[in-house]
């Protein structure tokens, strides 16, 4: 048997001649290939696929999938992603086989159930984000995006502005995706910095919009898992300027039923439902990023969305629709785990989330500040930052703090993001673990701390317990080998 | 690593070389540390003409992403192809295969907005 670190490829288990499956009999008449695929579009030679038995298949990938850690394995504090748990229910109620079987060409009338489904999810989201229509459509929360920002470059077209509206205003502690999204719509970033409590630097804000400023994108709270008191402000500042206001909804799980992004002057919100209404997330996707829009933007949603007339369901096109911005009707998978997860919860009980969530956070923040550099020491939302800037002074590393956590069976935290703080430790515990969870988290991160003073270097070589040790990322990044080949 | 008495500095940990009109780009050694190993760097076309302080070059590092911001105006009159293939001269070399592009300045003035090797290392002493 191979050890846990020597395990081969599907490639390597191939056995000439054996198979997984067999095809029956051949019951209709045989049509050559030649007048099927014109003869220069047939492949010369026989791809080189795994020829292995359906056991050795399922042995294969079941053996890789338990050296995985997923939030069905262990604690996963991945700030601003929200890992948190996914409750088997939404599971069963997407193989209820009304929901599974159904063809995305069916008659609307034929699938009149998913699309009232689809109808009270929109309607939902709506009332979370306080804003008028939504679109289920985007398949991600990066797509939100960049379907939130074409809605805006459509509104400003439409009042003969696109021309003059070229600056999309960033904060210095977006995500990533921010910036990507608004040079896929071809505007130009300009970043504003943060104050010294984290928040927007509102007299840098000022000093930078005028008629050039197509909008602003902000989370709220943002990525140190501030609530940025001077919104109304802000808003003001942008609205004034005649620019659009993106809520990137990544951080909704703070605020949910407690705040919503159109009392606080935004004009689109995205929700990722592979965070905030947990269905699932990274590996086991996909995604589903809807965006809510004003009353004044929703002429320009993507089409379709689905609308409803005397109990009737049906798939409408806005009357200035930007056009379509996936296949088909979104995720529809996941769209009917968010909205089971909804129904499970039900007001109060996304209240609740969003409350605990936050007192998760703090809990573990306050328990490790005094181990931790904490950055900006105020009560925080669902997420906090901290420094590996005491750390560093031993020769210990954020990278090495966040590689030593998976000795303890935890997934690493969001490590070096936000960009603002040097070696930033971002954690986000989630509404769905349990005290004795955060305890441990705590215990493992208070030992790490006092390993990187009295022997840094177990914690420099670390890990140890993990199927491989410590990968080379760096040449990994630098010549990566993408695809097998024979040779290797 | 010292930094190199004859260079120019700038906030962004940036490293100026002029040699007859030229300006020689490149990261510090401060910088490199702090990005971590660098695994692609995306150089500028040449003749490109850019302006003091705009981003022209991208450094990626296994952390981050890091624009290169034009210490002076200029044009774009040479680059540093090793780095297509050996990304890592920058944290091998910062101040001497690790260099990044050549601009010819526009205009000499600017080089006194930068910092000498002495004021740079009084700002690392800060950070």
């Amino acid at each position: 048997m191979a050890t846990r670190s020597q395990i081969p490829l599907i490639f390597e288990h191939s056995s000439r001649g054996r198979r997984g499956y067999r095809y029956p009999a051949l019951d209709v008449p045989e049509t050559a290939l030649d007048e099927l695929i014109p003869a220069e579009h047939q492949r010369q030679q026989p791809p080189q696929l795994p020829e292995v038995s359906e056991v050795e298949v399922v042995r294969h990938f079941t053996g890789l999938s338990r050296l995985n850690h997923g939030v069905d394995v262990g604690f996963y504090p991945l700030g601003s992603c929200t890992m948190k748990y996914n409750p088997k229910v939404n599971e069963d109620c997407a193989r209820m086989s009304g929901y599974m079987h159904l063809h995305p060409y069916q008659p609307a009338e034929t699938v009149q159930g998913a699309l009232a489904l689809m109808h009270r999810l929109q309607s939902y989201l709506s009332d979370l984000a306080g804003l008028h229509e939504t679109t289920l459509q985007p398949a991600a929360g990066a797509h939100g995006e960049l379907t939130g920002l074409m809605i805006m470059r459509a509104f400003h077209k439409a009042n003969g502005e696109d021309g003059m509206r070229k600056e999309m205003i960033i904060p210095d502690s977006a995500h990533g995706t921010n910036p990507a999204s608004a040079k896929m719509v071809n505007y130009q970033v300009r970043e504003v910095p943060s104050d010294d409590r984290g928040g927007v630097d509102v007299d840098a804000l000022r000093a930078m919009v005028g008629p050039q400023t197509a909008g602003l994108m902000l989370t709220n709270p943002n990525t140190l898992g501030l609530f940025d008191e001077n919104i109304c402000e802000i808003q003001k500042i942008i609205h004034e300027a005649g620019g659009l206001l993106y809520y990137d909804g990544a951080n909704a799980n703070a605020i949910m039923g407690y705040v919503r992004a159109g009392d606080m002057g935004f004009d689109i919100v995205h929700f990722n439902l592979h965070k905030t209404f947990s269905t699932p997330h990274g590996g086991g996707g996909p995604g589903s990023g809807p965006i809510a829009v004003s009353q004044r933007l929703a002429p320009f949603l993507p089409e379709p969305i689905v609308a409803e007339q005397h109990g009737e369901f049906f798939f409408k096109r806005p009357s200035q629709s930007i056009g379509r911005v996936k296949s088909f009707y979104g995720n529809f998978g996941v769209l009917v785990r968010a909205y089971a997860y909804i129904r499970s919860l039900g007001e109060q009980g996304l209240k609740d989330v969003s409350e605990t969530a936050v007192l998760h956070a703090n809990y573990l923040m306050r328990n490790l500040q005094p181990y931790y550099e904490l950055p900006y020491d105020r009560h925080c939302m669902h997420e906090f930052v901290l420094s590996g800037s005491r750390q560093k002074a031993h020769g210990v590393r954020t990278m090495d703090v966040a590689k030593r956590l998976l000795d303890y069976g935890v997934h690493a935290p969001t490590v070096y993001f936000p960009l603002n703080v040097e070696e930033s430790i971002m954690v986000e515990p989630t509404e769905t673990e349990t005290l004795t969870t955060l305890d441990t988290f705590i215990g493992a991160m208070k030992e790490i701390a006092r390993e990187a003073e009295e022997s840094p270097d177990v914690v420099c070589n670390a890990p140890y317990e993990t199927p491989v040790r410590r990968l080379d990322e760096a040449q990994a990044a630098r010549k990566p080998i993408l695809r097998w080949t024979p040779e290797h | 690593m010292a930094n190199p008495r004859d260079y120019l500095y700038t906030k962004d940990h940036e490293w100026v070389r002029v040699i007859d009109g030229t300006a020689r780009i490149g990261i510090t050694e401060y910088a490199q540390n702090e990005l971590g190993d660098v695994v692609f760097v995306e150089l500028p076309a040449p003749e490109l003409i850019v302006e003091e302080g705009e981003g022209f070059a991208v450094v990626e590092s296994v952390k981050a992403v890091s624009d290169i911001y034009a210490p002076v105006s200029g044009t774009v009159k040479a680059v540093n192809e090793a780095l297509e293939d050996s990304p890592e001269l920058v944290n091998e070399s910062p101040f001497d295969e690790g260099w990044i592009a050549e601009l010819e300045i526009n205009d000499e003035s600017q080089l006194k907005d930068l910092m000498t090797a002495d004021e740079y290392d009084a700002l690392l002493e800060e950070v």
